[in-house]
């Protein structure tokens, strides 16, 4: 397991290092945004990965509060965290981005916005596993997390019926895109998938470890003579 | 023994309660005030600005006051852990939750009907849309706050920072329903828009987290 | 009747009940003794459904899952489980509520089966700590339950009245209920208990008859 762990990263190190040869030098500068757009290869496949791992997470949630395993709860805390860092790249690369060419730091935008709510009900996730005691913790949290999954349509919806109220200055993408630049943002989301499985798995492996110590030190607590407690 | 007389029970138990220690609608009232106050403070608009914001204070400040309110709800059952009573008794977890929401409900709509006329004294409003709009958006938007709110009291008296958590679990999650409160407001106010979207976006935020919560509540009560 | 198989129950790494095997029966005063931290309160509450077992079985007269015998468990808390604001009167019809009992004489025969008056308007809360300690094991005998759970029922209780409460739980035992009964106080139930229990570090380790035999432990 180790060793395939070993390889799978090596893998993912090169596949990361070609990605970003693909969307530094091979890629088309485009015309009128000039390379700043080159943060798109970063951008959009942080985006996706970030949205699998929430959807992950739903899935893991759901799983355990039908199961009860504990390796369910594990992924769902694991993809909850990774699935955090991954919109905090999508929110710190768009206003990046957005400065240059849009002329504004941030705009109230239905992606943009919606990315951050998912973002903060993400984060109020992590911070209710941190505040609970330890034994309802998963069931509170898996609650929260089905709640969160509900809430995410209604929140694009809400949004959108905001923008086409308040309509915003200039919101960019739209057009096509040359199929070169595709190609390279795929090869940069395989990379950014493969990353995101990495940390996942160490992520995993620590937390079931940590479970496993944690139930060891219980049963220690059971095996000792009474009057040590 | 049904859902509905356990829950008028404690409905009443709770109003009985709340008459007698006025707990939480003295704190919320304050609140609410303070909230008013401090706006006003903070912007000096004039009747045409204030109608453009009215709506945006308004439900910031009602929200704020309601998680003095919902806080209080579930504080009421931890002291001398009575909460544990109704634990061990074969009474319906979901006629707790209904009763708690329909309490909260009562509170917060009070406090409304209390705070509105000071909103209109100290900032001028008077509404170019039709007025009587904005009984539905408060009743709705209200239910809409109330019904998680009380679901995520129950979920953070079970955490260690109680009453810090409450709003960091729900202020995430009712962004939808105070975006459509705060506009359906502002577009009553300003006589400019239809309201007839955001009304249907409160409705489905009300039926689907009202499902929500009453499929999960039982989970979080007996949760250990 | 309460059987109890290979209870454990964990708060994280720390072991509140270490294997607990046992039985109950019906129609006997158990005492339960040991010194704080010792699991009475878990034993207690774990039988009453308030704490899930991390491992073990609990059976209450042949219901593997405890909530399927709520109605028959009695439950007096170490804390009132009472509304200070309210009067007994009030609180005990809103329990009597939660339970489908709508006879109000019930209610008023329970508080006076406690030696308290059912007129009493002051609410609990300005109660002296003997009687709320009464109101609520009134609270507990509510729905007249087949087992009572009762939690150091004497704490701060004064003497004459500890009295009147060991008579009361003794008619009760003898109206064939299961009794499990926590206190600090063993000697005052000394003539009626049927059986001494004594717990160490989250186990039971001795069971008696006579009160003087754990004494010479």
């Amino acid at each position: 397991m180790k060793r395939i762990f070993t390889v799978f990263a090596l893998l993912t190190g090169l596949l990361l290092s070609y990605a970003l040869y693909q969307a530094l030098i091979v890629a088309p500068t485009e015309k009128t945004m000039g390379d700043v757009q080159r943060i798109f290869y970063y951008h959009v496949p942080s985006a996706w990965t970030a949205f699998l791992l929430f959807t992950i997470n739903f899935v893991a949630s759901v799983v355990y509060l039908i199961r009860r395993s504990s390796a369910a709860d594990a992924l769902a805390v694991v993809s909850a965290e990774v699935g955090v860092v991954f919109c905090t790249v999508v929110l710190v690369t768009g206003p990046l981005w957005a400065r240059p060419v849009w002329g504004i730091w941030w705009t109230w935008d239905v992606r943009l916005t919606s990315t951050l709510v998912l973002w903060l009900i993400y984060v109020s996730y992590l911070m209710l596993r941190r505040f609970s005691a330890s034994g309802e913790t998963p069931v509170l949290a898996a609650a929260l997390a089905i709640f969160g999954a509900l809430d995410v349509p209604l929140v694009y919806f809400s949004i959108w019926i905001f923008r086409t109220q308040h309509p915003q200055p200039v919101i960019g993408g739209g057009g096509s895109i040359d199929p070169r630049m595709w190609h390279v943002l795929l090869i940069n989301w395989a990379a950014f998938l493969c990353f995101a499985l990495l940390i996942c798995w160490s992520r995993y492996r620590l937390e079931v470890l940590k479970r496993e110590v944690e139930e060891m030190q219980a049963l220690e607590a059971l095996l000792q003579p009474r009057g040590s407690r | 023994m049904t859902l509905s007389t356990i829950t008028r029970a404690t409905l009443m138990k709770d109003l009985r309660l709340e008459w007698r220690s006025k707990d939480a609608i003295n704190a919320m009232l304050f609140f609410a005030l303070l909230v008013v106050v401090v706006f006003s403070f903070s912007f000096d608009p004039n009747a045409e600005e204030s109608r453009q914001i009215a709506g945006g204070l308004v439900w910031v400040a009602f929200l704020f006051a309601a998680v003095v309110a919902l806080n209080q709800t579930w504080a009421r059952e931890l002291r001398n852990q009575v909460l544990d009573a109704y634990r061990v008794s074969p009474a319906p977890a979901n006629s707790l939750f209904l009763a708690k929401a329909i309490g909260n409900f009562v509170f917060v709509g009070v406090l409304e009907a209390l705070m509105t006329p000071l909103f209109i004294v100290f900032y001028q409003l008077r509404a170019v849309g039709p007025v009587w709009q904005l009984v539905p958006v408060a009743v709705l938007g209200t239910w809409a706050l109330v019904v998680n709110g009380t679901f995520f009291a129950a979920v953070s008296i079970r955490t260690r920072s109680r009453e810090i958590m409450l709003p960091l679990l729900l202020f995430p999650i009712s962004i939808p329903a105070i975006i459509a409160m705060v506009n359906a407001t502002t577009a009553i106010l300003t006589g400019e828009l239809s309201i007839r979207v955001w009304i249907v976006l409160l409705a489905t935020y009300d039926v689907v987290f009202t499902i929500a919560c009453l499929l999960f509540f039982e989970m979080v009560l007996h949760a250990e | 009747m309460i059987r109890i198989a290979g209870l454990i129950k964990q708060f994280g790494p720390f072991a509140a009940l270490r294997g607990i095997t046992a039985e109950f029966a019906a129609g006997s005063l158990y005492v339960i003794l040991g010194d704080n931290g010792a699991g009475k309160t878990t034993l207690l509450r774990s039988i009453a459904g308030l704490a899930r077992p991390t491992r073990g079985s609990i059976s209450i007269l042949g219901n593997s899952e405890v909530r399927d015998a709520c109605r028959d468990i009695g439950y007096m808390a170490h804390p009132s489980l009472l509304y200070d604001e309210m009067s007994g009167m009030e609180n005990l019809r809103y329990f009597a509520g939660l339970y489908g009992i709508s006879d109000d004489g019930r209610s008023e025969n329970v508080i006076r089966g406690v030696d308290l008056d059912p007129a009493l308007t002051r609410p609990v809360g300005q109660y002296s700590q003997g009687m709320r300690q009464r109101m609520s094991l009134a609270r507990a005998l509510l729905h007249d339950p087949k087992i009572l759970l009762l939690d150091e029922p004497f704490s701060n209780v004064d003497y004459r009245s500890a009295l009147e409460m060991v008579k009361l739980i003794a008619q009760l035992r003898d109206s064939d209920k299961t009794i499990l009964l926590v206190t600090h106080q063993a000697t005052l139930l000394e003539d009626v208990a049927d059986e001494f229990v004594w717990m160490e570090a989250g186990q039971i380790v001795s069971r008696t008859r006579e009160l003087k035999l754990l004494e010479t432990r």
